[in-house]
């Protein structure tokens, strides 16, 4: 999502920045393409106009004759205004003292309430909790076997009975206290924001549960009236923030600022996937960052940790800078890549990735054509490729059910990749090796301005890695930021460092 | 084979940075570490059994029968769906107009066409999610068509909007194909998920049940849980025949089953659904390509597919029209929840750009809220 949002962004952000001085009518051309950029990602008119208005304002007034660097400082501006109107923190889920907490769900028809109630029973069961799903929506068909049958999912119970949606939601919490659940999550039908009857209905609900949190299941494509919607629930139930849906495709999420502005009330949640686990807490804060085209770093060092085995991705990576990466480690992480779901997904939270190869079209299942060929070495080729000739070759093409060419390629990227990121890890080594004995000198600082701590056993080889910035708030490029930037890791020397070369 | 490096170097950028973060945080605050869900990657893949082996009529009598066709009679009359369809459009319709008509309202007052009304035409077009460009190029035809028409006033400007708009919705084919001489007629509905396939084929079921077809549904989205107990819930409203597979099982396979049922048992139309998806996903539209492929194979022949569109999807609508035609070959496009304050106004890119027709509107929740397409009334709704 918001990828031709970032695309037009960067590309007018950019020539803003290469500007020493910027006149008014620079900022109104670029002002005008943010426009019809934001517009054409379904952003509300209203909060384009305002926000237009709030980044013309400033940028023209005082801060920009001050600024040494007037385009860099528009970025800033644009970034700040962004972050704002999308809305500030990430929201926090506090638990009633006295259990159950109450989760309320409603929404249009076929926004996703019924998925998202069972997503949101899961996060919260992955935070400790004993989650309840409530079916309350008695009106389309099937809806409370849908809940049934993704309850049984993700082992949660689901209550519901065949009486109307107030006395079931009601009936719910009481059920909840009986059987120790401390969360309910309470999914209601679709309804839409201009029938009154329905909207009562959905009001008698919030009164029968009282509710700790509302939330408002939008989806990412909708269009201009995401803000109409936003604001008649609003009205109707008090929102407590929004549950945004679909983001996995190509929609520009414009529904997300939009609603913030209008309603002031934040996005909590995102879904992103089919699976169930597709689901999490939104960081307004690092949308901004995305949307700017820098990447969202922690978004996916999150995902990576939840998936990936920390000794071993290290281990990984060690083996791949001293040359000694097999086909077999490189099919051990494969199998945590693909946990953390589509390819292009992660790509496009990684910033300093070419816009071409984020753009590309990744099928998935290039994937697990990999994965077959490799499957079908012998342990003895995967640790040794060379062992692979013209029989083997076609030995495996068969087996994995492609050509011996293909197989071919694949073993001679494979080792050219090897040779580069051994390459990378010995220049590293040098590099570290040569700061290292300045540093032994007593007169100079390690690459990154720490100490890299003078006769530690394990320099850190990774140093001439390019690490992407972690601060998705900063506007620097990648490596800038000390701390984390591009030599900026001998922190991580002491812990799980890698072996000297 | 970049596909290679790029995986490489996402392991390593992970590697790296995962380390990172972990001996920062094991200084820090560690915070619980979530579970991964298992069960939901290791969903059983279930496989329709016994397809290909069986004869087609044996095949049908598997079928799940939620009711016989001759189940007919328990439909409501056609006389009174054909009666309410047009004046019920415009009346659905005029109920949402409000924020619309609100600013057209005030433009249709004025005596003269600044700059200012220009703006707010443009607002309200992009408002009714027409989008920048469309709205744009629509202008631009109209200054021209005010300046050759010496247009002065506000009326007349918005007269000449509609013309323009009517104009270029008008000169499509919007029936819905049959062809009984090739077996029975099948119509897929595909479409992102949530927009409304599966009520869309209850609803037009129902309908064409009662114009005297008779109708199967396959329920071929086997992914969305009890999705198929929706579907065959509709199938008893209507009295139309199910076929359903597995969950989990291959689309193509029920839909398949479904045709050569209908054909044994000489059912003239097969309305077969299809789970939601969006259209970036490579796998799932390579599916429905197979699914499109496969329903062409027995014994019926696709002469409809339509894709099920959410009339408050915005300028992304035009994006998923542009792929799944790419995909299946559109020929028409169903606008759904139009009884809503949102105004659909993304088809008129659709018609201009792809040139698929909207077909079908769906106006509400009943059995017989869905009509037919009528551009004329569409405009004249919209300004209204």
């Amino acid at each position: 999502m918001f990828e031709t949002l970032s695309d037009r962004f960067e590309s007018v952000i950019g020539r803003l920045r290469s500007k020493g001085k910027l006149t008014e009518a620079d900022v109104d051309d670029a002002l005008r393409e943010i426009r019809v950029a934001l517009l054409e990602a379904d952003v509300n008119i209203t909060v384009v106009k305002n926000f237009i208005g709030r980044v013309r304002e400033r940028a023209l007034g005082e801060e920009l004759s001050k600024a040494l660097n007037p385009g860099q400082q528009i970025v800033k501006i644009v970034n700040d205004e962004l972050t704002a109107t999308l809305g500030g923190e990430t929201i926090r889920i506090t638990y009633n003292s006295k259990p159950p907490t109450v989760v309320l769900m409603a929404g249009l028809q076929g926004s996703g309430k019924t998925t998202n109630s069972a997503k949101l029973a899961r996060w919260f069961k992955s935070q400790g909790r004993h989650p309840l799903l409530v079916g309350a929506d008695l009106q389309r068909p099937a809806a409370v076997e849908q809940l049934r049958t993704l309850g049984r999912q993700i082992e949660v119970p689901v209550f519901s009975a065949d009486t109307d949606p107030v006395q079931v939601a009601a009936a719910g919490i009481a059920e909840a206290r009986k059987t120790g659940r401390d969360v309910v999550i309470v999914d209601t039908a679709g309804r839409l924001a201009i029938d009154a009857e329905l909207m009562d209905e959905v009001r008698r609900i919030s009164d029968a549960v009282n509710p700790n949190y509302t939330f408002l299941v939008i989806d990412a494509m909708t269009g201009q009236d995401a803000v109409t919607t936003a604001e008649s629930f609003h009205a109707a139930l008090e929102l407590d923030g929004v549950i945004l849906t679909k983001l996995d495709g190509d929609a520009r999420g414009g529904a997300a600022l939009s609603v913030k502005e209008v309603v002031g009330r934040p996005i909590a949640f995102t879904s992103t996937g089919e699976k169930l686990r597709d689901f999490d807490l939104f960081h307004p804060d690092r949308l901004a960052g995305r949307i700017l085209g820098m990447g969202d770093m922690l978004t996916l060092i999150e995902k990576a940790e939840e998936v990936f085995e920390k000794d071993e991705a290290e281990a990984a990576a060690a083996k791949m800078f001293e040359g000694q990466f097999t086909f077999e480690d490189f099919l051990d992480q494969m199998q945590q890549l693909k946990k953390m779901g589509p390819l292009s997904g992660v790509l496009g939270m990684m910033p300093g990735i070419p816009k071409e190869v984020k753009n590309a079209q990744i099928d998935d299942r290039e994937i697990d054509r990999v994965e077959a060929i490799i499957r079908s070495m012998t342990p003895a080729e995967r640790i040794d490729p060379d062992l692979i000739d013209q029989s083997r070759r076609v030995r495996i093409a068969n087996g994995s059910g492609s050509d011996p060419a293909r197989v071919g390629e694949l073993i001679k990227q494979f080792k050219e990749m090897s040779k580069m990121m051994k390459r990378m890890g010995g220049m590293g080594s040098k590099k570290i090796s040569k700061s290292r004995r300045k540093a032994t000198k007593g007169k100079s600082k390690g690459p990154g301005g720490r100490t890299t701590g003078g006769g530690r056993t394990a320099p850190n080889t990774k140093a001439p890695l390019r690490l992407p910035n972690l601060d998705p708030t900063s506007f620097g490029m990648p490596g800038t930021k000390p701390d984390l930037g591009l030599p900026g890791l001998p922190d991580l020397g002491s812990g799980g460092g890698f072996p000297p070369r | 084979m970049e596909l290679l490096i790029v995986l490489l170097l996402v392991v390593l950028i992970l590697g790296v940075g995962v380390s990172v973060v972990v001996t920062r945080r094991r200084a820090g605050m560690l915070e619980p570490p979530s579970i991964l869900d298992e069960t939901v990657a290791a969903e059983p893949l279930s496989i329709l059994d016994e397809i290909v082996a069986v004869e087609p009529v044996e095949t049908a009598s598997e079928v799940e029968t939620a009711s016989e066709v001759e189940a007919e009679s328990e439909v409501e009359t056609e006389s009174e769906v054909e009666t309410v369809e047009k004046p019920r459009f415009r009346d659905r319709l005029s109920k949402a107009r409000s924020a619309f008509s609100g600013s057209m309202g005030s433009i249709a007052g004025r005596s003269r066409i600044d700059e200012q009304t220009w703006d707010e035409l443009e607002e309200a077009l992009i408002l009714a999610d027409v989008g920048v460009g469309a709205a744009q190029d629509l202008l631009e035809h109209l200054r021209s068509r005010v300046k050759a028409d010496g247009l002065t006033t506000g009326d007349e400007l918005l007269d000449a909007l509609k013309r323009e708009l009517k104009e270029r919705l008008a000169g499509f084919d919007r029936t819905l194909v049959y062809s009984p001489e090739a077996g029975p007629s099948v119509w897929l509905f595909v479409g992102v998920n949530g927009v409304g396939k599966t009520t869309t084929i209850g609803k037009l079921g129902a309908r064409e049940q009662a114009e005297g077809h008779s109708v199967l549904m396959a329920a071929g989205d086997t992914f969305r849980a009890a999705a198929a107990e929706q579907l065959g819930m509709w199938a008893e409203r209507s009295g139309a025949l199910l076929v359903r597979g597995n969950e989990g099982g291959d689309p193509s396979a029920v839909i398949f089953d479904g045709v050569e049922a209908a054909s044994a048992r000489g059912i003239d139309l097969v309305l077969a659904d299809t789970a939601g998806r969006l259209h970036t996903k490579v796998n799932l539209m390579d599916e429905l390509r197979k699914v499109r492929r496969v329903a062409d194979k027995g014994d019926g022949t696709v002469t409809e597919v339509l894709l099920v569109l959410d009339a408050t999807t915005g300028q992304n609508g035009l994006i998923q029209a542009r792929q799944f035609t790419e995909a299946v070959e559109l020929t028409g496009v169903v606008l759904t929840k139009l009884d809503g304050s949102a105004k659909g106004g993304i088809v008129i890119a659709i018609h201009e750009q792809l040139g698929i027709p909207v077909k079908l509107v769906g106006l509400g929740e009943g059995i017989d809220d869905l009509v037919a397409f009528d551009p004329d009334e569409f405009v004249e709704a919209l300004f209204s």
